[in-house]
């Protein structure tokens, strides 16, 4: 399955959201959104990506 | 300064009036100083895709290490949905309903977009958010952000990054006239201590910047002379300044002149 992560695109055999994630290599702190839209991480461990999905991983950055 | 003279947060009492960024710094260690040395107490932050985690957590230590309050920014959204869900994932990694809402309307000027930032506004507050919204010096713009339940707002001094000071004074005063209840800070177009102070010399209730520090040929230096340019203007609001003439007016007493004015 093909999903994008941050932009990248990534072939992925897990449709698991966590699995994903720690294939990337996510470290925390983090905040995910999938689509445009905020999963927060109590909803994690269940979530289950499809095709085509777009995931953003952010973390925290300097700000003015 | 009395230690009851605080600025208010959505109920919470801040002694210093400088709010501080933590970007654009020639390197980790004189933002920590300059942060340090402005004697803020909030510093704000944003959220980007993880590149390099290291880097990223090393930074992250740095900001929490300093003990200030965090105020996370909606940087660089131009819509609603993207403000919106970058809040949520604000409140989620730095623990805080408190977000500067930033939805920019023209990547000319950065201008905020005021009919969509009175949108996101509204969906954040019912959503639990404390919003501190960064808009334009439009008074009716920061009437209506009021009524929907902004309790702080910060208008801009002049566009993000240029360092022109306060572009509008008289827009800034109608709004300070016109909402005296209302914590109101001036956020952005700051570049020397100078501007800060007229801010807070027309009661405006704080001033939030960065590039003014962190672009400085001395940061740290910088730093300290913000520090004390707003406590100047804060001092100078609070002692009522004298009414401004048209005519001169001697200050030394004309009573007992000495001989070339005899009679």
């Amino acid at each position: 399955m093909n999903i994008t992560i941050n932009g990248e695109l990534l072939n992925v055999n897990s449709k698991a959201l966590v699995e994903v994630l720690q294939r990337f290599g996510a470290v925390a702190p983090f905040a995910v959104a999938v689509n445009g839209e905020f999963i927060p991480q109590s909803q994690h461990s269940n979530y289950v990506l499809n095709e085509g999905d777009s995931v953003e991983l952010l973390s925290p950055i300097q700000g003015g | 300064m009395q230690t009851k003279d605080c600025l208010t947060i959505y109920g919470e009492q801040i002694k210093s009036r400088l709010l501080i960024g933590s970007a654009l710094y020639p390197s980790p260690d004189i933002m920590t100083q300059s942060i340090v040395a402005s004697g803020a107490e909030i510093v704000t932050v944003s959220l980007r895709r993880q590149q390099s985690a290291a880097a990223g957590d090393d930074f992250w230590q740095l900001i929490k290490n300093t003990g200030l309050k965090i105020l996370p920014n909606t940087a660089g959204c131009h819509s609603v949905k993207e403000a919106i869900t970058l809040a949520k994932m604000c409140r989620e990694v730095f623990a805080t309903d408190w977000i500067k809402l930033e939805l920019i309307g023209d990547d000319y000027n950065l201008q905020p977009d005021p009919f969509a930032l009175l949108e996101a506004a509204k969906i954040l507050i019912n959503d639990g958010f404390k919003v501190l919204p960064y808009c334009t010096d439009d008074l009716v713009l920061c009437q209506r952000l009021n009524e929907l339940g902004c309790e702080v707002l910060m208008p801009w001094g002049a566009p993000i990054g240029t360092g022109k000071g306060l572009l509008n004074s008289y827009n800034l005063k109608t709004i300070r006239e016109r909402l005296p209840d209302t914590t109101l800070i001036v956020d952005a177009g700051l570049g020397l201590p100078s501007h800060a102070c007229q801010a807070l010399e027309m009661g405006y209730d704080a001033v939030l910047l960065n590039s003014a520090i962190a672009g400085a040929g001395c940061p740290i230096t910088m730093s300290r002379a913000f520090k004390a340019s707003v406590e100047a203007g804060r001092f100078a609001y609070k002692a009522k300044a004298m009414p401004e003439k048209d005519v001169a007016a001697p200050s030394t007493p004309t009573m007992g002149m000495p001989f070339w004015h005899q009679q």
